[in-house]
């Protein structure tokens, strides 16, 4: 017994060591790591500077170059030529060629994805590059290729059926140690084509209650630590251990409907559930954020963001006076009824993203309010796409990402042209579905943009509620963190450690 | 022999009927399972029907139940688990990584908790009644009533962010054992405590203890060689039970510290219904149940005084 106390002794003093003192910069956040496949755990090969992309976005979203220094379309906008880096090299240290970049896309393109959504009819090799021949014009394929599922990784990492068996990237972190489901380690990799890190190593760790990882950075732990919770910012802005930083990224809190569903088909009883929701104080009181959502599309989105588009308002009056104007009356419960039907519907959530019960639960007061009753369903988060493949989701709450690649057009597209699991639902408009192909094609622009904020906004077939941000938690000592909106990249290769 | 034969018949049983259980619990579930796995897959911005629809395709999903559970059976026999649904690795592969984290960790909760409740109940039950005892009883029952998740947030706070002692989650270095063995093992102990402390009280009270004493030995000599034997009989028993808590406290305890266990994966595999991952840790988790009750019911046969006489 003396002995085990002396070890548990020992440990507690050896933990009381430097957290840098061995120059790897620890990062902690929510995402487990599956294997090394890229369809479903790339997002955390490419934040780490693991693996890269043919294009990279800036925080504007506009496409600077990764593995590929230039693209360009044909006259007819149906081939498409990536020239590729030279001197690219892999981390086995074969080198970076047209067929090793053909053969990396060519996988992708056949998982589930937003490649396998594009009219990519071939990828092939060409003359230090790569060409992508399309069965139509498509403007947006620069962007689908910065998506983190086109990651270019070796040809031996991948089995005989394509699955990744070992992320061999090309980033400035090469992987020494992959322990799915929780941890991974990375050392600077000597011959990257770019600047080289000013860190060492880094490692990274997946821990999914929020409470932990906030506590991880106010301990000082975790270097880096990612999406943490309102109450946690609070308190970590108190502490000395480390330095908050917050930035508005392109995903929106919003509310799914059933445009179909009897109580929901009239476009003004959208509004009414609309002008039913205090966003300001759900953004204060639950997600405390500055402001609430005035439109779909939040101002990180660049310029479909309209300004000028009249800002979704909060005004429970009139939208029982919307609701009275369609023939519904307040039954002896309060709860308003048509032709004996009762105005009650379920909302659909799940709990990964911990706010959508809370903010789910505000709702049904607030509907209450206006005479409509709620039910909810916390679940799994592949209900709100079943539901809406068989039409039994009456509405849904949930956080959309407009930058899964880095322009809102390939979510617009998928979820709005016509409908989409995780967009309109029971509701079509030809002329957003013009619109959306315009944009895609490239030859919509502006305008056409703006139309298609300004019928979302009229049309309501998804309520917006919020926009979100993004947190991030550095240690002192660590410099240079910048949290990238797109969601792409951690930037580790561009941390310094203050001596 | 006579034990070992009818543990070895019962392990075969749990076998079969947990993975019955598990097979018919998960075919029982509402919603698609390729819907599910998808969504385990390829997270909620990514999950919708053409991925569904793609792990349908690759799974082969709906087929009828009874061959696709025989099929399961007749691999389990051949020793294969199957591979996962949701990462695509071999079952195998996954639990003995996950299910050696759990061990180890549960291990020093065990031993944490032996090292720190027993020793005190003993003392407690020799003066039933004592200011020790009193106090050990608030102090258990507090511990006791405390859930384990709020356990590992309190300890956290005051081992991690105040006192900056241990860290606060992770894996892979001795120190990381600390905060999660001791969150288990405070619930453990304030059992255990009451456990020795009752049958110290028991066995003080009784004749053969007091005429030990009354021969002349000292109070020392008449617990370590007549008390601490026969207290450790019910207190090994109830070990046996207390893994059926361990399991549990490791499944949230495993969450909070971000410790890659079996529990962890239990959960995981449930809420994205990887069905071959659910039934190999149940499995898993019973056949430990089975051996863990085997062991101690050989070595209660061989300590207990009564049995030996």
């Amino acid at each position: 017994m003396k002995h085990t106390l002396a070890v548990l002794a020992a440990a507690l003093v050896t933990s009381a060591t430097p957290v840098l003192a061995d120059d790897t910069l620890d990062v902690v956040a929510q995402f487990e790591i599956q294997s090394a496949e890229p369809s479903t755990s790339g997002y955390i090969f490419t934040r780490m500077g693991v693996a890269e992309t043919l294009t990279n976005a800036d925080p504007a979203g506009v496409l600077v170059p990764g593995l590929a220094t230039d693209w360009a379309a044909s006259e007819d906008g149906l081939t498409w030529t990536f020239t590729l880096r030279d001197g690219g090299l892999f981390h086995d240290g074969t080198a970076v060629t047209p067929d090793a970049v053909a053969n990396a896309l060519t996988i992708a393109r056949g998982k589930p994805g937003p490649l396998a959504k594009t009219p990519v009819t071939a990828i092939e090799a060409g003359e230090g590059a790569v060409v992508i021949t399309l069965s139509e014009p498509f403007a947006a394929l620069p962007a689908y290729l910065a998506h983190y599922s086109a990651q270019i990784l070796a040809p031996a990492a991948y089995g005989a059926d394509g699955a990744g068996v070992q992320v061999i990237g090309t980033g400035p972190y090469r992987i020494t140690d992959l322990a799915p489901p929780l941890r991974l380690k990375a050392e600077a990799f000597a011959d990257y084509w770019g600047n080289a890190p000013h860190v060492p190593n880094v490692s990274y760790a997946a821990v999914s209650r929020v409470e932990t990882r906030a506590l991880m950075a106010e301990s000082g732990e975790a270097d880096f630590v990612f999406g943490l919770d309102p109450a946690s910012v609070a308190r970590l802005d108190m502490s000395d251990a480390a330095t908050v930083h917050s930035v508005a990224i392109p995903r929106t809190l919003l509310m799914k409907v059933n445009a179909s569903h009897p109580a929901l088909s009239e476009p003004e009883a959208r509004q009414a559930l609309s002008l039913s929701i205090d966003r300001e104080g759900i953004a204060k009181a639950v997600l405390r954020y500055p402001e609430g959502a005035t439109q779909l599309f939040p101002p990180s989105v660049g310029d479909w963001h309209d300004a000028n588009l009249a800002p979704l308002a909060y005004d429970p009056e009139a939208a029982r006076a919307l609701l009275a104007d369609l023939g519904w009356t307040a039954g002896s419960d309060g709860i308003l009824t048509r032709d004996g039907e009762r105005f009650a519907l379920t909302l659909t959530t799940y709990p990964d993203r911990p706010e959508l019960p809370l903010v789910a639960s505000v709702l049904e007061q607030q509907f209450r309010a206006i005479g409509v009753e709620l039910t909810i369903n916390t679940t799994n988060s592949s209900e709100i796409s079943s539901g809406h493949q068989d039409g039994s989701l009456d509405l849904g709450l949930i956080a959309r990402n407009f930058g899964l690649i880095p322009t809102p057009v390939g979510t617009v597209l998928s979820d709005y042209a016509p409908t989409g699991d995780w967009g309109a639902m029971g509701w079509q408009n030809d002329e957003i579905i013009a619109l959306a192909r315009s944009v895609g094609r490239g030859d919509g622009g502006l305008e056409a943009q703006k139309r298609i904020a300004e019928i979302l906004q009229t049309e309501l077939p998804i309520i917006p509620i919020a926009w979100y941000r993004q947190t991030l938690a550095v240690a002192k000592g660590v410099e240079g963190a910048v949290i990238d909106p797109w969601e792409r990249t951690f930037g580790l290769q561009d941390l310094k450690l203050a001596q | 022999m006579n034990t070992l034969m009818t543990r070895a018949i019962q392990a075969l049983m749990v076998a079969v009927l947990i993975g019955a259980a598990t097979f018919a619990m998960m075919r029982a579930l509402p919603g698609d399972a390729a819907y599910r796995i998808a969504a385990g897959r390829y997270g909620y911005d990514n999950v919708d029907t053409a991925a569904a629809d793609a792990v349908r395709d690759e799974l082969g999903l709906g087929g009828p139940a009874l061959p696709a559970f025989l099929g399961w059976l007749g691999d389990l026999l051949r020793l294969d688990f199957g591979t996962s649904l949701v990462t695509g690795q071999p079952v195998i592969e996954e639990i003995g990584h996950q299910l050696g984290a759990s061990m180890a960790l549960a291990g020093v909760a065990v031993l944490l908790s032996l090292i720190l409740g027993p020793p005190l109940g003993i003392l407690a039950g020799l003066r039933p009644g004592g200011v020790l005892d009193r106090v050990l009883l608030v102090v258990s029952t507090g511990l006791k009533a405390v859930p384990q998740f709020l356990m590992a947030l309190i300890l956290i706070l005051i081992l991690s962010v105040q006192f900056r002692l241990l860290p606060a989650a992770g894996h892979g270095e001795a120190r990381h054992f600390i905060l999660p063995a001791l969150a288990l093992a405070l619930g453990l102990a304030a059992v255990n405590a009451r456990i020795a402390r009752d049958a110290m009280a028991r066995i003080g009270a009784m004749p053969f203890y007091s005429f030990a004493q009354w021969m002349g030995l000292s109070p020392r000599q008449t617990l370590w060689r007549h008390g601490l034997r026969n207290v450790s009989v019910p207190l090994l028993t109830y070990l046996g039970l207390q893994f059926v808590t361990l399991v549990e406290g490791v499944v949230v305890v495993e969450a909070v510290f971000g410790w890659p266990g079996i529990g962890h994966a239990l959960v995981h595999a449930i809420f994205s219904r990887d069905v071959p991952m659910v039934q190999g840790t149940a499995l898993c988790l019973g056949l430990s149940f089975v051996l863990i009750n085997t062991l101690i019911d050989l070595v209660t046969q061989r300590i207990d005084p009564r049995r030996a006489a």
